[in-house]
């Protein structure tokens, strides 16, 4: 447990500083993703160590959004003032980039042969 | 005995309420989901939303007093997304394989995402500020609120639009592609990552192992690619 959060924490802090002192557009936690990834395709004993610690964060995803999804209500006046136009500007488009999306890249995946396996 | 005035003051005050409550939130959220044989529209993280914003409003307490409780759960998300390397690594040979499906769905995806928020809400009247904050919505929030700020747009008003953006995409994309009748797990994980990044992909986990793993990748890939994207596209609003 405390080696796993050790190493997660450590990807996480490489990736902050990385991005900060090369200005890059990715966020840290996306860079120490990155890391996380390259340490656990070279190591055996990495995977094993991280594997239920992460699963088990990774389990309850959902939660780690609620503080900032409250947010919303400290917005409600200007949510407000747009309201219908801002409703179907955010349920319009994310519904079309997902449909878009999934589409092409099924297309693509039909062209190329690279065939799912479930 | 205690005012309970006092006590509630007290408690209000301190980060152990809004930390408890924002656990309870999601735990009635989450049972509810279960209840409801995991209906996506019984999304644990908007009953939870919807359920804490209530109890804000009735109470009166300013968002950032609930905020200095819940940041602890807040701040897990980083570890988190670093947590995301795990399932990304157990599908590495099948992301492999789908190299040139990520990057067409990711430019169509992406593309199509920031280009309709824009016509849709400035043909509904949105001035420019609101068109920079919402051009890059289906953007994970620490990347978006960047995006956000470096073309004038406000930048905590588009935290509560990827937000909301997040909450859609995790309560339509079920639905809508059973309806369209897309089956590869890979397409319909790889489009909610890259349209409504966290939470899309907390959703896609909910329901296939390889439609998050896919879902992880189009988050993150979009977060670059928006950052490139979205100055370009909303020059053509301007």
């Amino acid at each position: 447990m405390i080696p796993a959060l050790s190493l997660i924490l450590a990807c996480q802090l490489s990736g902050e500083i990385l991005s900060r002192a090369l200005m890059l557009p990715l966020p840290g936690p996306v860079l120490g993703m990155i890391f996380l990834l390259v340490l656990m395709s070279v190591s055996e004993k990495i995977r094993e160590v991280i594997r239920p610690v992460a699963l088990f964060i990774l389990q309850h995803l959902s939660l780690l959004f609620v503080p900032a999804g409250v947010g919303v209500v400290a917005h409600l006046d200007a949510l407000r003032e747009h309201g219908l136009g801002l409703a179907v500007a955010l349920i319009g488009s994310t519904m079309l980039a997902i449909v878009v999306g999934a589409a092409v890249f099924a297309a693509v995946a039909k062209l190329t042969g690279s065939a799912s396996d479930d | 005995m205690t005012d309970p005035f006092k006590l509630w003051s007290y408690l209000a005050s301190g980060p152990l309420l809004w930390l408890w409550a924002t656990l309870i939130a999601y735990w009635i959220g989450d049972t509810l989901f279960k209840l409801s044989g995991r209906s996506p529209f019984a999304n644990p993280v908007m009953v939870a939303v919807v359920l804490l914003g209530g109890v804000l409003l009735m109470t009166g307490t300013p968002y950032q007093r609930y905020f200095d409780g819940a940041q602890f759960v807040h701040f897990m998300l980083g570890p988190a997304t670093v947590c995301l390397a795990v399932p990304l690594q157990a599908n590495l040979p099948k992301v492999r394989k789908a190299l040139l499906p990520i990057l067409a769905g990711l430019l169509a995806g992406s593309a199509t995402a920031i280009v309709s928020v824009l016509a849709i809400a400035k043909a509904m009247g949105a001035g420019p500020e609101l068109l920079a904050s919402l051009a890059p919505k289906s953007v994970t929030a620490p990347v978006a609120i960047g995006i956000s700020q470096s073309l004038g747009g406000e930048p905590s008003l588009t935290a509560a639009l990827v937000i909301l953006t997040g909450m859609i995409g995790a309560i339509t994309v079920t639905p809508m592609l059973n309806v369209l009748g897309f089956r590869d797990w890979r397409a319909r994980g790889f489009a909610v990552g890259v349209a409504a990044h966290g939470i899309g992909t907390a959703r896609a986990f909910q329901v296939h192992e390889t439609a998050g793993a896919f879902a992880s990748i189009g988050m993150g890939l979009n977060a670059v690619l928006t950052a490139f994207l979205a100055p370009v596209l909303l020059s053509l609003f301007g």
